[in-house]
């Protein structure tokens, strides 16, 4: 009886593992179909427009609003540090290489997991369950083009655009409290960002790192819909699971990206 | 919604990024600095100790920047730090110009500042400057203290 | 194992009408036919073709040219309207130009009576307009063959009888293929030429309506006029009442 139950634990577990590889393998084939389906996007831009204003437009104000007050936050923080050291002058530098490398591609992942990410799961999800998909399928279009391939393709422009409006709405906050409100001369806050911060050490590196980060959410976001259990529960599930493991894949990369770019 | 109205906003949108990026590729970042690439000499001089002074760090005469590190290597025949400093072309100085390598404040980084000197002649491409002065050490310098005051008493 | 040993024969320009209980795998069938499902073993031919053996392109070209299927919830797509809709095969498997695709989408609209409602978005349709808009855009390539899945489930009597009317229609004017999959009994009987019975991954039976309103079979008795009891019973397998009310609290707590 007690060996039946560990056996059964142990049934469990492997069953798990099992489902978990079936999973990852279900996925990489998933985005292989979307990568052949991008040549039909590309040849059917309003598809890709629509998309874009789904996953772009319409995350916009969060970001803008995220943006501007992480930046003000950051200027405010950086000042109590800095002022000890009588470093207020470096207030600049330090706002913007903190979102140039790590604040911008980060908070822009996540928000866009959040946001966009969650709608794309949901969206498909409910395609799904009402038999859209399907039926794509049997008008013999195949929805891994019609639908998959447009969400994909949007949302991997989307994220670097947003990051960028980030960024620069975050450098405008903090420029704003820095002048504004901490007594920093505006001369002061362009040209030690200017004379610091490089092109491409820091500017280029922070897009490259948003690119990753938008290919994996959205890989993740628009794989969690087509696979889910067309349920409502399956789609409520289905939808967290895309929040959760967009935010962890996110944060998780962004360690390894910065390993390896900044060669600490 | 309509097809001409989601397109009015993706193009907002799409420009409202160009903008930012064109604000900070120019405004926040030195890319501007990469354009004039050309339009610079190198000269090298070498130090016994260059502390913390690493690539692209700034060299400056005067406390203006006219120009900044390209390249640090170690010259293992003299046992020397050979630093290689790109200066823009529009900047002239003397040969026997010294440079010593400074601190921008007590905690900041360093730097290369230029002293110009009295000849007729001016550095070119490939130039070498002679009298350098390395970096203070901090601990050296509390060394040397302690040892004087040892000695004093 | 959904089917066993399962062969059926759907004559071309009939209507077949494929019934039995809940979760016998009805919808199964359907899937497996256009080629969304593969069998263990087994094969499934459309037009001479093994559907099972074609690569995708060429099932993709198969459904094509002669599959169109109308599914229970109409599965139209909910950013299109009802308009575009019913263009959208038209659209994306022919070049024709903008004006003759027009005509076409008001004929066929025509023919299920809602040239009218083609402004509508799916989420302002009723259930059986839905169901018609999508029969519209099933029709739209002209497919050989046309595959309805629960075609009259919850519908009330007037879009029942539309699409009744809409089925039978279909068939003789244009010839077409009807595959129903249904287990409304009298709506199923009343349009179909040749019925297949099927239970637990069978073919119980299978005839013209008439044949099987004689049936000996206990078993499709019982299913054609819908009795509460008799070869499956009312009652699911249990212990007998009296002993299940006896066994008092120790049957509440095990």
């Amino acid at each position: 009886m007690i060996a039946d139950k560990y056996l059964g634990k142990l049934q469990q577990i492997g069953f798990k593992t099992l489902s978990r590889f079936a999973r990852v393998g279900r996925g990489s084939l998933f985005l292989w179909q979307i990568m052949t389906g991008l040549l039909y996007v590309i040849q059917r831009p309003k598809l890709l427009i629509r998309q874009l204003y789904y996953v772009g437009v319409q995350t916009l104000l969060i970001i803008l609003v995220a943006g501007l007050f992480i930046g003000m936050v950051l200027a405010l923080q950086s000042y109590i540090v800095l002022v000890d050291f009588g470093a207020e002058d470096s207030l600049s530098l330090m706002v913007s290489l903190s979102v140039l490398r790590e604040l911008g591609p980060v908070f822009t992942g996540l928000l866009f997991a959040g946001r966009a990410g969650s709608a794309l799961t949901a969206e498909i999800g409910l395609m799904k369950s009402t038999e859209q998909l399907s039926g794509m399928e049997m008008m013999a279009v195949n929805p891994m083009k019609y639908i998959i391939a447009p969400r994909f393709l949007a949302g991997v422009i989307a994220v670097p655009l947003l990051t960028s409006i980030f960024m620069a709405i975050a450098i405008l906050g903090g420029y704003f409290v820095a002048t504004e409100m901490l007594g920093i001369y505006e001369g002061v806050y362009w040209s030690q960002m200017q004379a610091n911060v490089d092109f491409y050490a820091d500017l280029m590196n922070g897009m490259i790192k948003s690119l990753v980060f938008g290919f994996v959410v959205v890989w993740i976001a628009v794989f969690e819909g087509y696979d889910c259990v067309p349920t409502s529960e399956g789609l409520g599930q289905a939808t967290t699971r895309t929040v959760v493991h967009g935010s962890l894949a996110v944060l998780g990369l962004d360690f390894i990206l910065t390993a390896l770019m900044f060669n600490v | 919604m309509n097809t001409r109205n989601i397109e009015i906003l993706v193009g907002g949108f799409v420009v409202l990024a160009v903008i930012a990026m064109v604000m900070l590729s120019l405004k926040v970042s030195n890319l501007v600095s990469y354009g004039d690439e050309n339009d610079v000499y190198e000269i090298q001089a070498q130090f016994e100790n260059i502390g913390g002074l690493k690539e692209r760090s700034p060299v400056s005469a005067g406390g203006v920047r006219v120009g900044k590190i390209s390249a640090i290597s170690y010259n293992n025949k003299e046992f020397t730090a050979v630093v290689t400093l790109q200066i823009e072309s529009r900047y002239q100085f003397p040969v026997d110009t010294s440079a010593s390598i400074l601190t921008a404040g007590l905690l900041g980084e360093q730097y290369i500042g230029l002293e110009p000197g009295g000849d007729e002649e001016y550095l070119v491409e490939g130039g070498e400057i002679d009298i350098t002065q390395s970096a203070m050490i901090l601990e050296q310098i509390i060394g040397q203290f302690i040892y004087s005051k040892s000695q004093e008493e | 194992m959904i089917f066993n040993n399962i062969d059926m024969d759907i004559e071309r320009g009939k209507v077949t009408a494929i019934m039995g209980p809940s979760g016998t795998g009805k919808t199964t069938l359907l899937k497996l036919i256009g080629g969304q499902l593969k069998p263990d073993a087994g094969s499934v031919f459309v037009d001479g073709e093994n559907v099972h053996t074609l690569n995708q392109s060429a099932l993709y070209e198969l459904r094509r040219r002669t599959m169109g299927m109308l599914f229970q919830s109409g599965a139209l797509l909910t950013d299109l309207s009802v308009y575009d809709n019913v263009a959208f095969p038209l659209r994306e498997h022919t070049s024709l130009p903008e004006i003759a695709i027009h005509h076409l989408i008001l004929l066929k609209l025509e023919a299920v009576g809602l040239r009218g409602a083609r402004h509508l978005m799916p989420a302002e349709l009723s259930g059986g307009m839905a169901r018609r808009v999508a029969l519209a855009r099933a029709i739209a390539l002209d497919p050989q063959m046309i595959m309805f899945d629960e075609p009259f489930t919850g519908q009330d009597p007037i879009s029942m009888g539309v699409l009744v009317k809409l089925i039978r229609d279909m068939n003789r004017a244009l010839g077409m293929t009807s595959v129903v999959v249904s287990h409304d009994v009298d709506e199923t009987a009343s349009i179909s030429d040749y019925i297949y019975v099927i239970s637990d991954g069978q073919v119980v039976q299978s005839g013209t309506p008439d044949e099987l309103k004689h049936s000996s079979s206990a078993w499709v008795k019982q299913f054609l006029n819908g009795d509460a009891d008799g070869s499956v019973p009312f009652h699911y397998s249990a212990l007998p009442l009296m002993e299940d009310l006896m066994a008092g609290s120790r049957g509440a707590k095990s």
